[in-house]
């Protein structure tokens, strides 16, 4: 297997002189091709930062990143955007209130010059399990996980080897996070896609994802297969503090 | 067990364009100086039951209810000026996000101190001693710095123990927390909790919980109303919400991943249209 995400000595920074703030220092981890990737660690830890800096969204930073072999530099190329793509935290903030499903996924299509549009927003439609009827909606005509599932279809469009997803299900209910769970398990089967997800519930990465890195205040603690989490075989005290912290949550 | 607050029928109604829509349908429990849980998904009216206690719907939308009572007086008929002396003396609220509750303009000081001046007559300086007392009692380090500081200046934790300080600084006698904890990271939602629990215990207050967390509220609360659609769907005891009988409440177990018990796929709700037409279980203890 060849290794799809390389990442090594990654530090990003935001703001400038004396506000300069250090979000992520020196982290470094792959992921093979295939495989689910988990970034945990508790708010300003810095673990969505490391999606932002490989997609683009977070231009100041050093270090050595690359995709599928293909060291990043500081601009990406229609290529890249065709290899990764991304699902946001809030459906309802990450889709445009006045594009219908429609004009999301043609733009998105028009823009990767794709010629069969019409035949693949159905394909689209039907992979994330919407069903051509919802085409015409707007936004607000959908719910929830409706919506999460638009952006999911939108990340698809491209035909991505790898998605990034930021905590994709942590605005839905429980019952509806089960769904897109389920939805997002299927699609890397059938599409063989790698996957790299963040998220804060360790129950949802350990339901998802093979291995885990830790985060804290924009370090990696401790890279650790999920087995291994499950057995209690953490080697880093910040690491069991947040097992613990995650299974008895009344002190 | 002697009743706080008693809520018979409550109904929570909007008027639409495709008629009135009912977000509460009949609903009714009673609150002893005990921790009662409401738990639901998005939209099962466990945030406006929460709210209608306190008369805070606002036009058009229209409470109506048997009783509201407290203390066997009925809060519908009241006037708003004594609503007001209710709110925050008798019962008051924690709201989700601190970020949209506190006022980004007034110091947090400022602002704890107006909450205490409101139903107690007090001078500033007495508020000022009282107002830094109850920011240690929620366990934040060097109150004094706080009280001087805006909300914009607090991390999600802080921001969520000032605004728990405010809402029992006049010492209600309820305390109706709406998702106080789910805008925080799970380390800092223990510390919240814990001292939430420790000051409703030593006040011998009432706690309404508002969650859509099943887990949190089974380890947190004592008894549990299970809403679904503005009904109650089922009541249990916290410690026995694993043995649930309801499919609703079975369901929504079921969906959450398990960290002990790995699968390859998770349980899908199937909703059952029975369960929106079936009558409100009664949530009296």
């Amino acid at each position: 297997m060849s290794t799809s995400i390389s990442i090594e000595n990654l530090n990003v920074y935001f703001g400038e002189h004396h506000d300069l703030f250090q979000a992520v220092k020196n982290a470094s981890l792959s992921v093979e091709q295939g495989a689910s990737f988990g970034l945990v660690g508790e708010s300003g830890s810095g673990k969505s930062t490391i999606l932002k800096a490989i997609t683009g969204l977070a231009p100041q930073w050093d270090g050595h990143m690359a995709i599928e072999g293909a060291d990043l530099t500081h601009k990406r190329d229609r290529t890249f955007y065709k290899t990764v793509q991304m699902v946001f935290q809030d459906p309802y903030a990450s889709l445009h209130p006045r594009h219908s499903v429609d004009q999301v996924l043609t733009e998105t299509l028009h823009l990767h010059g794709f010629d069969d549009i019409n035949n693949r927003i159905n394909k689209l439609l039907l992979d994330v399990g919407l069903g051509p009827a919802f085409r015409f909606r707007y936004p607000h005509q959908l719910s929830g996980g409706q919506r999460q599932r638009v952006a999911i279809a939108r990340a698809l469009a491209p035909e991505p080897d790898i998605l990034l997803l930021d905590e994709p299900t942590s605005a839905l209910d429980v019952s509806v996070q089960a769904e897109i769970l389920n939805l997002l398990s299927d699609l890397r089967s059938e599409h063989g896609l790698t996957y790299l997800m963040v998220s804060h519930d360790l129950a949802v990465v350990a339901h998802m994802c093979e291995r885990v890195a830790v985060m804290q205040n924009g370090e990696i603690v401790e890279i650790i297969d999920v087995a291994d989490m499950r057995a209690g075989k953490t080697t880093q005290d910040y690491t069991a503090s947040l097992l613990h912290a995650s299974a008895n949550r009344v002190a | 067990m002697s009743t706080l607050l008693d809520v018979d029928n409550l109904w929570v109604k909007f008027p639409t364009r495709n008629g009135i829509f009912d977000a509460v349908r009949g609903v009714s429990f009673s609150l002893g100086r005990e921790r009662l849980g409401i738990v639901g998904e998005s939209g099962s009216g466990k945030s406006l039951t929460g709210r209608a206690i306190l008369r805070l719907i606002r036009n058009p939308g229209i409470v109506e209810a048997g009783h509201i009572s407290l203390h066997g007086e009925n809060l519908l008929d009241k006037s708003e000026k004594e609503m007001r002396a209710i709110r925050g003396e008798k019962i008051s609220m924690v709201m989700q996000d601190p970020k949209f509750s506190l006022n980004p303009v007034m110091t947090v000081g400022d602002q704890i101190i107006e909450a205490y001046r409101l139903h107690a007559k007090a001078s500033k300086a007495e508020a000022y001693k009282k107002s830094v007392e109850m920011l240690e009692a929620v366990a934040i380090r060097d109150p004094e710095r706080v009280m001087k500081a805006y909300p914009h200046e607090m991390s999600g934790g802080m921001g969520q123990r000032i605004m728990i300080a405010m809402m029992l600084i006049p010492n209600p006698e309820i305390l109706i927390a709406d998702e106080p904890t789910s805008a925080l990271d799970v380390s800092v939602q223990g510390q919240v909790l814990s001292i939430m629990d420790k000051l409703v215990k030593e006040r011998g207050m009432g706690l309404l919980f508002i969650s859509h967390d099943l887990n949190l509220v089974s380890q947190f609360c004592d008894r549990v109303l299970i809403m679904y659609s503005g009904r109650i769907v089922e009541v249990c005891d916290a410690d026995k919400l694993h043995e649930a009988q309801h499919p609703y409440t079975k369901g929504l177990l079921g969906s959450l991943p398990k960290f002990d018990e790995p699968s390859d796929r998770l349980q899908v709700l199937t909703r059952d249209p029975a369960w929106r037409d079936a009558p409100s279980v009664e949530g009296r203890a």
